[in-house]
């Protein structure tokens, strides 16, 4: 393995890493505020692909941009408006079942909408962008995806730690009855949650597929699946460690392909899980629950 | 004032709370005290919007609470300390206080100085996680976070709880202090003798319905109360 090579790789590895990161993010803060785990993410994420391509197609990128992602954040408000909002007493399990419904929901209709093809995923001119040093060729995603990924995550922990907002997410996702007791309208930060959520993921989505070039129903699960491990990785509810996690997992995989294994790239994410889990169960950065009742 | 008629709370079916009425006037100490299970926090957590109450009515000044959301209530200027405490573990107990204030948008500063000539324990202790307070520290904190949305009527559910006697009573002059200085208080209690002791009226509960009521003084001396609350 030359230099080169190791350096072209590791460049893939942060560039997915970065993509991977965003959507982790997602995971972990819905699982932060709600406790449950947003079985409908990846498919979040899907979906925000093909808004992509059709979007394209009537506008100029830099609208469809902005486009894609309001229309994510407007899908992804809305299945938790009407697939969670009403199972808010109910049990943590049963508001999980609806997510992994809407999971098959979204991949059906993905089906059923756009066929079982792969599309091509647009090709945006400036994020294609290709650098040339010497051996390595890297698009301009490839070095935007890392950088983007650690001032959005930047700018998120800023916002959770120094803002009222962030304030009333923190005592929201530790005791939503006392938060209300202080005035907090629990459902609307509810709802902030997904929409930053739903941010990232097209954020992260349009990182991923300009990469990839093409999006297919079923694009979302298995990314999804990684990034939900991500975020258990990294210790879920806690946004650095689901970044440091999409990193983790997005460098490995690549690394693994790189090097010939490319069949155990997926296997190898979960694998990861498992030593986590039994080394670190809450994660790397994730919070010991001292609790004093 | 706050002025609960008829209040029935049901649980799926069972009844916790039936036919409770009671008044707080403005500017008094009114306590509520009965046995375990009794319906003393349902009935808080209703007046606060947590609970829905199958029936009755809870007006405060003469505007009815029921079917208000918590966060529309409690901007009515009422609010409850949780039995438990329920302070946020991870955030400061400086943070804890200023989300007591999260609906105001004025200068906190003269609260913040008023929460901790009450409490300098807590002005010690500004930058500490509250979870890593001691249970009467975290009992002063939830207190302290209430007082800082400067409320009219502020619900106290057990702050005695768990607390060894001289923090018990550490808090009920707290308790009478905050009242001198014009707020009125609900005071759910399971130790009735201190409860009693301070408030200007008391309801016995038993079983979801009021049994006896009147003064703080009158309730120490009726021979029932003493039997079954006071262990005399
Ligand atoms: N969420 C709930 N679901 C079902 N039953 C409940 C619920 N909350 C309270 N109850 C029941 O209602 C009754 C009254 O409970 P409540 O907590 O109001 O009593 P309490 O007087 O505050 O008791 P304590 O002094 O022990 O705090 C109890 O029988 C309790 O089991
Ligand atoms: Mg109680």
């Amino acid at each position: 393995m030359t230099l080169s090579y190791f350096i072209q790789q590791l460049l893939n590895g942060l560039s997915l890493g970065g993509a991977y990161a965003l959507i982790a993010i997602g995971y972990t803060m819905v699982y932060g505020i709600l406790r449950m785990i947003n079985f409908a993410h990846g498919d979040v994420f899907m979906m925000s692909g093909y808004f992509m391509i059709y979007a394209i197609t009537v506008m100029p990128w830099n609208i469809a941009i902005p486009a894609v992602i309001i229309g994510t954040i407007l899908l992804g408000t809305l299945i938790e408006r009407v697939a969670y909002k009403p199972l808010r007493s109910a049990p943590r399990m049963s508001v999980m079942i609806s997510a992994i419904g809407v999971s098959y929901l979204l991949e059906n209709l993905a089906n059923y909408l756009f066929t079982a093809m792969p599309q091509s995923y647009p090709e945006i001119s400036i994020l294609k962008h290709v650098y040339t040093f010497g051996s390595i060729t890297v698009s301009r995603v490839t070095l935007l995806a890392p950088i983007l990924t650690i001032i959005l995550t930047l700018v998120l922990v800023l916002l959770v730690n120094k803002t009222k907002l962030g304030m009333a997410m923190r005592a929201c996702s530790k005791d939503q009855d006392t938060a209300r007791i202080m005035g907090i309208k629990v459902d609307n930060i509810i709802t902030i949650t997904f929409v930053i959520g739903c941010t990232l993921a097209a954020i992260g989505s349009i990182l991923y597929f300009t990469d990839r070039n093409t999006v297919q129903p079923y694009s979302g699960s298995l990314p999804g699946l990684k990034c939900f491990v991500a975020a258990v990785i990294g210790g879920i509810g806690n946004i650095p460690g689901a970044v440091l996690g999409g990193f983790i997992v997005g460098i490995c995989q690549i690394v693994i392909t790189a090097t010939g294994y490319s069949v155990f790239s997926d296997a190898f994410t979960f694998v990861l899980l498992i030593i986590i889990l039994f080394v670190k169960p809450s994660g790397f950065l994730g919070e010991k629950a001292i609790e004093k009742v | 004032m706050l002025e609960v008629k008829n209040l029935k709370i049901n649980y799926g079916g069972i009844e916790a709370v039936r036919n409770v009425s009671f008044t707080v006037p403005n500017a008094k100490i009114v306590t509520l005290v009965g046995a375990n299970g009794a319906g003393k926090s349902s009935i808080l957590r209703s007046i606060i919007g947590l609970v829905k109450a199958a029936d009755g009515s809870i007006h405060l000044d003469k505007r009815e609470l029921i079917g208000l959301k918590t966060d529309e209530i409690v901007k009515h200027n009422i609010t409850l300390v949780p039995e438990g405490r329920h302070v946020f573990p991870d955030q400061t107990v400086l943070e804890n206080l200023k989300i007591g204030a999260y609906l105001r948008h004025d200068s906190l500063t003269e609260d913040l100085e008023r929460v901790y000539r009450l409490f300098p324990r807590l002005k010690e202790r500004s930058w500490q996680a509250a979870g890593t307070l001691s249970g009467g520290e975290q009992q002063m904190l939830a207190v302290g976070r209430a007082l800082m949305a400067s409320p009219e009527i502020i619900m106290m559910d057990e702050p005695s709880l768990g607390l060894a006697p001289i923090v018990v009573k550490e808090i009920f002059e707290i308790i009478k202090k905050i009242n001198k200085q014009g707020t009125t208080v609900l005071l759910v209690e399971q130790n009735a003798n201190m409860a009693l002791r301070i408030a200007d009226y008391g309801y016995v509960i038993e079983n979801g319905e009021v049994t006896v009521h009147g003064t703080g003084e009158e309730l120490l001396k009726n021979e029932n109360v003493r039997k079954a609350y006071l262990g005399m």
